[in-house]
């Protein structure tokens, strides 16, 4: 399963990484982040649970707001707010 | 931060889940299997200890992310040093419980020869661990959260380190003359072909020439309180811990703690809070790093203690006396550390498939003389290995984490080099990032310093590596929805 990164609405964007373990998911987050613009959100999907950890330290350090986590299933969807 | 926290699955209350049920199921195999093992012998209550440490460790690492190749690649990839903090917690604690073991005479413990071969091997490793995306054990707990990736990692472990360590070739001639008279000169028995082999000619004539020393030995303190407490437990491994938390504080977590507090001039009190905010950042790491620090020390007290009781030095022993004899070493011995270990056990299981498969690798110091290649079913440690991946399994399941993750090409690639890279370098460096670090910096041998050195050096090149990988990846997509 390849990565994916996609534009879903004004604003919003979305990044699935199911089927990735550590490091692709928590640099291609980094990336995301990077690339998309201040109050911008991204939905990030994920199923490498090991990865939650570092993207939730990534965030408090960087200042962007992780405010919504749906877990179950072995997968996770994580919306984070670009500082 | 404030986060919304969901769990999306609704139904039965969580005892009866599917998922708690399966993780029951796995603990109880767990129990039956023990038992059995008891009904044919009480004495296997020795390798019982392996599969039940194991268990326990499985649970912790998967429990709090644990994993050792996470502390050094998240520092360079994405400057996270939420594991790296965990790892030092579990260094300390490590330490201290082993001072303890070793003072009560329990300990089990043996320092590794230090030479400039931890170095390189560590770096081979730590460039290895970057592609994989775990380290020895980190391997073995995502496995149990059913990621395929990570079982090949360990087959990939397995059978390269058993190949290293048994092949002959061309490579043989690479060797310095030095090393394989000074092989010559040891006089091992003629089955076990010493000048043959680039591996047994490196351990007999270039290893089993170095020394290996606790600290409390080198200053002529070994076996005196003093030196265990002051030069093991606080020289060797207390103050480096204290100097790299300190480090890891000031240049990954300092400025973004001043800033979500508002601090513009801290005091030392702020200073201490940012600190311990470090400590906590992640819970679920550091009740971890707690939990296995304590664990590490009380498995080497309990085999110690099984070994007093049974009167051995090694399971070996208690196998020919239960009349096992397969597989044992020319010395009647089997690889049995007595503390946490992972690579050693995972090369017998390779090198025991390829022995099934005709290609002889008794003939080598590691297998032949050393570790012996036992029966999968009588081999302790690598029970303990199984052990790890259970826990892990029962604690994923319990969590509802647990799921079947295929490899894709790109992915089975990455595993498997990066598997075959960490069991050469593990091999090179005389053990993994648990066996040549975690188990020697708390028992006061710095050569684990020096595997941690190598490892950064090699897993720094290797986010570099990585990230050129993904950028050249991304560059080959041309929508705004590249990377």
């Amino acid at each position: 399963m390849a990565m994916t990164f996609n534009k879903i609405a004004d604003h919003e964007w979305e990044l699935n990484v199911c089927g990735y373990t550590c490091p692709h998911p928590q640099m291609y987050t980094k990336k995301a982040l990077q690339k998309i613009d201040s109050g911008d959100v991204l939905s990030l999907v994920f199923d490498n649970p090991s990865s939650g950890e570092s993207i939730m330290a990534m965030c408090e350090a960087e200042g962007n707001d992780l405010f919504d986590r749906q877990d179950g299933g072995g997968s996770f969807t994580w919306k984070i707010r670009k500082a | 931060m404030s986060v919304v926290t969901a769990n999306t699955a609704t139904g039965p209350h969580w005892l009866l889940r599917k998922s708690s049920l399966q993780a029951l199921s796995v603990f109880l195999l767990v129990v039956a299997g023990s038992l059995l093992a008891l009904a044919q012998d009480t004495r296997f209550v020795y390798m019982l200890v392996y599969v039940w440490f194991g268990l326990a460790y499985g649970m912790l690492l998967q429990y709090g992310r644990f994993c050792m190749a996470s502390a050094v690649r998240d520092l360079f990839a994405v400057k996270v040093p939420r594991m790296a903090v965990g790892m030092m917690i579990a260094v300390a604690l490590y330490a201290v419980v082993a001072a303890v073991v070793t003072l009560a005479g329990f300990s089990t413990f043996h320092p590794n020869a230090m030479g400039w071969h931890i170095v390189i091997g560590a770096a081979i490793f730590g460039f290895g661990i970057v592609f994989t995306g775990g380290c020895a054990s980190g391997s073995l707990y995502k496995a149990g959260e059913g990621n395929m990736n990570s079982m090949l990692v360990i087959l990939a472990i397995s059978f390269s380190q058993a190949i290293v360590v048994s092949a002959s070739g061309w490579w043989d001639s690479l060797v310095p003359q030095s090393w394989i008279e000074s092989a010559k000169a040891k006089e091992m028995p003629e089955e076990l072909s010493v000048t043959e082999g680039w591996f047994d000619i490196f351990t007999a004539g270039h290893i089993w020439d170095l020394k290996g020393a606790t600290t409390a030995d080198m200053f002529d303190m070994g076996g005196t309180t003093a030196g265990v407490v002051w030069m093991n437990t606080m020289l060797t491994a207390i103050l480096p811990v204290a100097i790299i938390l300190v480090v890891l504080y000031v240049f990954y977590y300092r400025k973004g703690h001043l800033r979500r507090t508002g601090k513009a001039s801290p005091t030392l009190g702020d200073e201490i809070a940012g600190m311990w905010a470090m400590f906590t950042s992640s819970k679920n790491t550091a009740i971890a790093g707690i939990g296995l620090g304590i664990l590490a020390g009380l498995h080497m007290y309990v085999t110690g203690a099984l070994r007093e009781h049974y009167e051995i030095f090694n399971f070996g022993e208690l196998l020919v006396a239960m009349g096992y004899t397969n597989g044992l070493s020319i010395q009647d011995t089997v690889f049995d550390p007595g503390y946490w270990y992972i690579t050693t056990q995972e090369a017998q299981w390779g090198g025991w498939i390829m022995q099934q498969l005709g290609i002889n690798s008794m003939d080598s110091i590691f297998f032949g003389l050393d570790n012996g290649l036992p029966n999968p079913l009588l081999n302790a440690p690598g029970f303990m290995s199984i052990g790890i991946i259970l826990g892990a399994s029962v604690m994923a399941l319990a969590r509802r984490e647990f799921k079947w993750k295929m490899p894709s090409w790109e992915t089975a690639f990455f595993a498997i080099v990066g598997g075959t890279l960490m069991g050469i370098g593990a091999r090179l460096a005389m053990g993994c990032n648990i066996g040549a670090f975690f188990a020697t910096v708390t028992n006061g041998d710095p050569s684990g310093w020096v595997f941690l050195f190598g490892m950064v050096i090699g897993a720094y090149i290797g986010v570099k590596a990585f990230t050129w990988y993904m950028d050249w990846s991304d560059s080959r997509k041309t929508s705004e929805c590249g990377l």
